[in-house]
């Protein structure tokens, strides 16, 4: 029978990994979904490619490529966004939330697992959406430098696991329409992050709230190793500002997603559907 | 290994006592004067607001209770009479307003993480993720309580087998499946996470007559064989009767008598009824029956 006493590390390793293989279930499970919201994705992507397509041909190679990693980019950070953001919202539809705040976990190896899950399946889904892109598209990337690439994507996601748990409050908080919430943020990054323009087009005024973006370093990042083929000696200036603002954003989320949850159960709203 | 773990993990904190609460070495679950109101005024995240308190709604109402060790105690009241949170606030969901909890000698607030260990939870609903099979939820669940995952393979068809649940079913969406079967997957979460405090929010309500006989053979198992502590609220007053050691009738938050079920009928017994129902205690100890207390107007937050 059940034998509940492992040491503290191996506990909370186990925990962490239940949240990996739940969600893989659930992505499992829900296949259907998963090949719709895919569709979606490559018909969104490929609408804001053609763009470039449209342009001189001197210039289409560059700006499809530009445009097809901005759509790329995209799709991952929003997809670690929504898998962490999700994490509250997808338990109170399922009416599970109870029964994961009251199992004998630390809240961040709670996050953490959904974190792991986040990444490896924003990885995967990313990497399918650019085969899927690929077949429409001619993206020359004959210069890339897949590793700083993988680095930058590793680094950035850091800081997007932190805003990711900052926002995964939202429904906590607000039950009713705290989901919704998590869009707002969403669009204020794509607005000001340069995912399909640079950001030297924004008002005056929006430039600097750009430059606190993670979003904003990640591309440039991505842009740099892909387009001109930029190794990780050159990409000081991007890897610098999204590890800081992982080192940040992590514990200030976690710090932030505890009083909200302090709050809630003292207020009687973890129980509430909205 | 059951008995060894289980004493283990039980025998250990009873040699610690809680500061605000005067523990027994027989107690598992020691109430002391709690207090829960919802609504009414301001709650601020970073800051604990006082509520104004004419605008609250009072669902828990100065309860004090001792549970002992391997006791069924059952807690009887109509819908919004605090059941419900009265559990939450034994099962780490709520936070108190004032008033301590102890279980098995540590306190829900202070020792939260010690507690959860300790126990788990039956709820009305059965709380699952509904299109995952009993069997990723229970490896999802037991995971997150401890089991490697060649323990969880191992027990969850066991546990599922025991309460009637055919290995064919164990792999196909919960969704699928009756409510009563799907209670019965909750109870197999519970049994599987080994708790020595079991707290059953009306595991029986909506079952048919055979699914409401298994999970209550299944409690008097889970007490027999693994010496758990069962805190079980219902409506079902034959039920409470037949299970129950103890039974505490709440009422408007308030606990407005206690005892075994023979003494709570014999507090009730009067000359027109000289050999009342627990139906008919519960009317006499609330002044209106659980059908009249009911269709009063409840606040959802209970």
């Amino acid at each position: 029978m059940a034998v509940f006493n492992p040491p503290g590390i191996a506990r909370e390793v186990r925990a962490s990994y239940a949240f990996v293989e739940r969600n893989m279930n659930l992505v499992k499970r829900y296949w259907g979904w998963e090949i719709a919201f895919f569709l979606y994705t490559i018909s969104s992507s490929l609408s804001v490619i053609y763009i470039g397509e449209a342009q001189d041909p001197e210039r289409r190679g560059e700006l499809v490529l530009t445009l097809g990693i901005g759509t790329l980019v995209w799709a991952y950070l929003r997809s670690v966004f929504d898998s962490i953001s999700e994490m509250i919202t997808w338990e109170r539809w399922e009416g599970t939330i109870e029964y994961t705040f009251m199992a004998p976990i630390s809240r961040l190896t709670h996050m953490l697992g959904t974190a792991l899950f986040s990444i490896v399946y924003g990885i995967l889904r990313t990497a399918a959406l650019f085969v899927a892109l690929a077949l429409f598209v001619d993206l020359d990337l004959s210069r890339a430098n897949f590793v700083a690439a993988l680095v930058v994507t590793l680094v950035g996601s850091l800081s997007f696991l932190g805003i990711g748990i900052m926002a995964s409050i939202l429904p906590l908080w607000f039950t009713e329409r705290g989901a919704e919430m998590t869009f707002m943020i969403s669009a204020i990054l794509l607005l000001i992050s340069g995912v399909y323009y640079p950001i030297s087009v924004l008002p005056d005024w929006l430039e600097p709230l750009a430059r606190l973006s993670p979003a904003t370093y990640f591309l440039d990042g991505i842009r740099r190793t892909v387009i001109s083929g930029q190794g990780l000696a050159q990409l000081g200036d991007v890897l610098l500002p999204l590890l800081v603002m992982g080192v940040l954003s992590i514990p200030l989320g976690v710090w932030v997603f505890l009083r909200v949850e302090t709050y809630a159960k003292r207020t009687g709203r973890l129980k509430r559907n909205g | 290994m059951i008995q060894t773990d289980q004493e283990e993990r039980a025998a250990g904190p009873l040699v610690r006592e809680i500061q605000t609460t005067d523990t027994h070495p027989h107690d598992a679950v020691v109430a002391s004067d709690l207090v829960k109101a919802f609504g009414g005024g301001s709650q601020r995240i970073f800051r604990r607001a006082k509520p104004a308190k004419k605008d609250q709604v009072l669902a828990v109402d100065h309860v004090s209770m001792r549970i002992a060790r391997n006791e069924i105690y059952g807690v009887l009241g109509a819908n919004g009479s605090g059941k419900s949170t009265l559990i939450r606030l034994l099962s780490t969901l709520l936070l108190p307003d004032s008033g301590t909890v102890g279980i098995f000698g540590y306190d829900v607030v202070r020792d939260e993480r010690i507690v959860k260990r300790m126990l788990n939870r039956v709820s009305v609903e059965a709380s699952f993720f509904k299109k995952l099979s009993p069997f990723e939820n229970l490896m999802y669940a037991t995971r997150l309580y401890g089991l490697t995952g060649a323990s969880a393979r191992q027990e969850i068809p066991v546990a599922l087998g025991r309460l009637g649940i055919a290995p064919d079913r164990m792999h196909r969406p919960l969704e699928q499946m009756s409510r009563g079967m799907q209670q019965k997957v909750a109870i197999a979460r519970a049994f599987l996470t080994a708790p020595v405090f079991l707290l059953l929010d009306e595991p029986t309500t909506g079952l048919d007559p055979r699914s409401k006989v298994d999970v209550q053979e299944f409690v008097l198992q889970l007490r027999r064989e693994h010496d758990a502590t069962v805190l079980l609220t219902t409506h079902d007053m034959a039920e409470a009767d037949a299970l129950c050691d103890r039974i505490a009738i709440l009422d408007r938050g308030r606990v407005v008598v206690e005892g075994t079920p023979e003494e709570l009928k014999a507090k009730a017994a009067s000359h027109d009824t000289p050999e009342p129902t627990m139906e008919d205690a519960f009317m006499v100890f609330t002044g209106r029956s659980l059908e009249e207390a009911e269709q009063e107007e409840e606040p959802a937050a209970r």
